[in-house]
């Protein structure tokens, strides 16, 4: 037999998809290709839009919250980006091994196939859309008429590897439990909308800080500080969101920004502990119930 | 390696034969508190065996419903077996599900891509067999062409082209495979017996005897999930043959019995009629 098709890895590991790695580079290619072919406004349309929201909801919060945050639009921009990303990879992956079904009965492909190839497109788009944020850098830096980019800039990659690890884990996840129970969609569209109002996207930090501290004086419980502890401990949407921050929008503000603006070591643990923790689960989960896969599709 | 190319040993598929299937979390609560989470078992396979030789070319045969396509499933990989072990030494192409992963919003050239990497080829690999694909599916002028305008018949083409690009060492076919017009079918067949006569392992799956004994020298003979027969096809095949016969006889009986009582009953019926006019006039 000719050479191709030795599999060097495992049939039903994660590292299987490695015997694939072609297939994954046409499916991510495909979702890419499709998104973009034929649509009048293109690659146009994928920076437009998290422009015009960016917009209106700098239009808004403005005005709305007295606590007001260094460069709103930038402010509001990455974290929208980040969370945004790892709610449509996700929310991509859930589905995956589901609307695959037609091809999963008739051929024998890694089942982690399907997940993997939606959060890397999810990814791709998500690089895409930093245009976004760049023009939008481009256009204070004009305001300003000094160059807001810096070399620290470049951290987002960090970010962005912590943030797709992450979203591999919960993603491989969902698309399992997706298979056996199919209203699992709907809790995790309420679980994701409750997520966006608790990781700070278009309110900051300093809120919680200053309350906690004000009922701290008055001798009440600071229910406030707990839960501004509570979100940056325990949310990793938050924790990538605030590092993403650190590498774009702390370096244009500088040293006048507040305490819970400046990440350290402690974050980025965090951040890879998260990571590596939900990729675990999601990858011991889809890989014990893939077998079973096939009589629930 | 075994001196076997496919060994399925001892294999038994289990599904659940459940009146409701309960696929989503509410369902589950509820039938789990009201305590009516059933599992009703079925066997689609019971021990069944079969080694197969290099070279060899077996017919699985079977009414509708003995388990041919689970076996064939099981062989392909997509079914995992409940109990026993499959190894399988070599490469299978299925000629059962053409274009399985035929995407309609790509053109015939994305999709020749994007089918040869499902079927575990990279992607140089297709590229340099490409010609020869596009050659032999004649599909040279709707290469850029979206799936979706393709007729049924012109997907076929491509499916079959991208699948039979190799020479595997094991071809699963379908009889009812339909590819296309009469000469393509021609072709698909010639290419085919050209692979059989290269040495290429056989599994084919058909209701017509005649055919098998043309195309096989072992059978696989199932019923419910069991094995009835294996081994040399001849006997197996009169066998198969003669109980099938006493099947559609006995059928044929029964209709004629409940054909006699039908008309008996219609008679009297009309009897009835007859005599209740004589006592009214």
């Amino acid at each position: 037999m000719t050479e191709e098709r030795k599999h060097k890895f495992k049939e039903g590991s994660f590292l299987e998809l490695l015997n694939y790695k072609d297939l994954l580079y046409q499916l991510v290619a495909r979702d890419i290709k499709l998104k973009y072919r034929r649509s009048f406004l293109g690659y146009v349309w994928s920076v437009l839009n998290p422009l015009l929201i960016m917009i209106i909801m700098s239009i808004v919060f403005t005005m709305l919250f007295t606590k007001k945050t260094e460069l709103f639009p930038i402010y509001l921009m990455c974290g929208r980006t980040v969370f945004e990303f790892i709610k449509t990879a996700t929310d991509k992956a859930l589905g995956a091994v589901t609307d695959n079904a037609s091809l999963l009965k008739k051929t024998y492909v890694s089942k982690f196939m399907f997940p993997m190839s939606k959060i890397t497109a999810s990814m791709v788009d998500f690089v895409f859309s930093l245009g976004a944020l760049v023009l939008l850098i481009i256009y204070y830096s004009f305001k300003y008429s000094r160059s807001l980019f810096s070399f620290w800039d470049l951290g987002i990659v960090i970010v962005i590897v912590e943030a797709y690890i992450f979203a591999m884990g919960l993603g491989f996840l969902l698309a399992a439990l997706n298979v056996f129970f199919r209203d699992i969609k709907y809790i995790y569209h309420a679980i994701t909308t409750m997520w966006v109002y608790c990781s700070a996207i278009f309110y900051n930090m300093g809120s919680f800080y200053d309350k906690g501290a004000k009922q701290i004086k008055e001798g009440t419980t600071p229910y406030a500080l707990y839960l501004a502890k509570a979100i940056e401990y325990l949310n990793p949407a938050y924790i990538y969101i605030k590092q993403f921050r650190a590498f774009v929008w702390v370096p244009i503000c500088g040293r006048k920004l507040e305490a819970w603006a400046f990440v350290d070591a402690k974050d980025f643990i965090l951040g890879f502990a998260y990571a590596f923790l939900m990729f675990t689960i999601g990858v011991a989960v889809f890989r014990k119930s893939q077998d079973k896969f096939i009589l629930y599709i | 390696m075994s001196e076997y190319i496919v060994d399925v040993d001892k294999v038994t598929v289990r599904f659940n034969k459940a009146s409701e299937n309960i696929d989503n979390l509410k369902e589950y609560f509820v039938k789990l508190v009201k305590r009516e989470l059933m599992f009703k078992e079925f066997l689609a396979l019971k021990d069944v065996d079969l080694k197969i030789k290099p070279g060899e070319a077996w017919a699985i045969i079977g009414t509708n419903g003995s388990g041919k396509s689970t076996l064939l499933k099981v062989i392909s990989r997509i079914l995992k077996p409940y109990k026993g072990s499959v190894q399988v030494n070599g490469t299978v192409a299925s000629l059962i599900e053409l274009g399985a992963g035929i995407d309609p919003k790509l053109t015939a050239r994305e999709n020749i891509y994007l089918n040869g990497c499902i079927l575990g080829y990279s992607k140089k690999f297709v590229a340099e067999r490409f010609d020869e694909i596009v050659e032999f599916s004649e599909l040279e002028d709707f290469l850029d062409t979206p799936v979706k305008n393709f007729s049924s018949g012109m997907k076929s083409r491509l499916g079959f082209s991208v699948a039979t690009m190799v020479k595997p060492d094991i071809l699963i076919v379908d009889e009812v495979l339909s590819v296309g017009d009469v000469l393509f079918r021609k072709k698909c067949m010639n290419k085919m017996n050209e692979m059989l006569a290269d040495g290429t392992t056989l599994l084919f799956v058909s209701h017509n005897m005649e055919t098998c004994k043309n195309m096989c020298d072992h059978a696989l003979w199932l019923n419910k999930g069991e094995v009835v027969m294996s081994g040399e096809i001849e006997p197996i095949a009169n066998e198969y043959m003669t109980t099938i016969e006493e099947r559609k006889a006995k059928e044929k009986a029964a209709k004629k019995k409940k054909q006699k009582e039908l008309e008996k009953k219609a008679k009297e019926i009309e009897e009835k009629k007859k005599k209740k006019k004589a006592e009214a006039e």
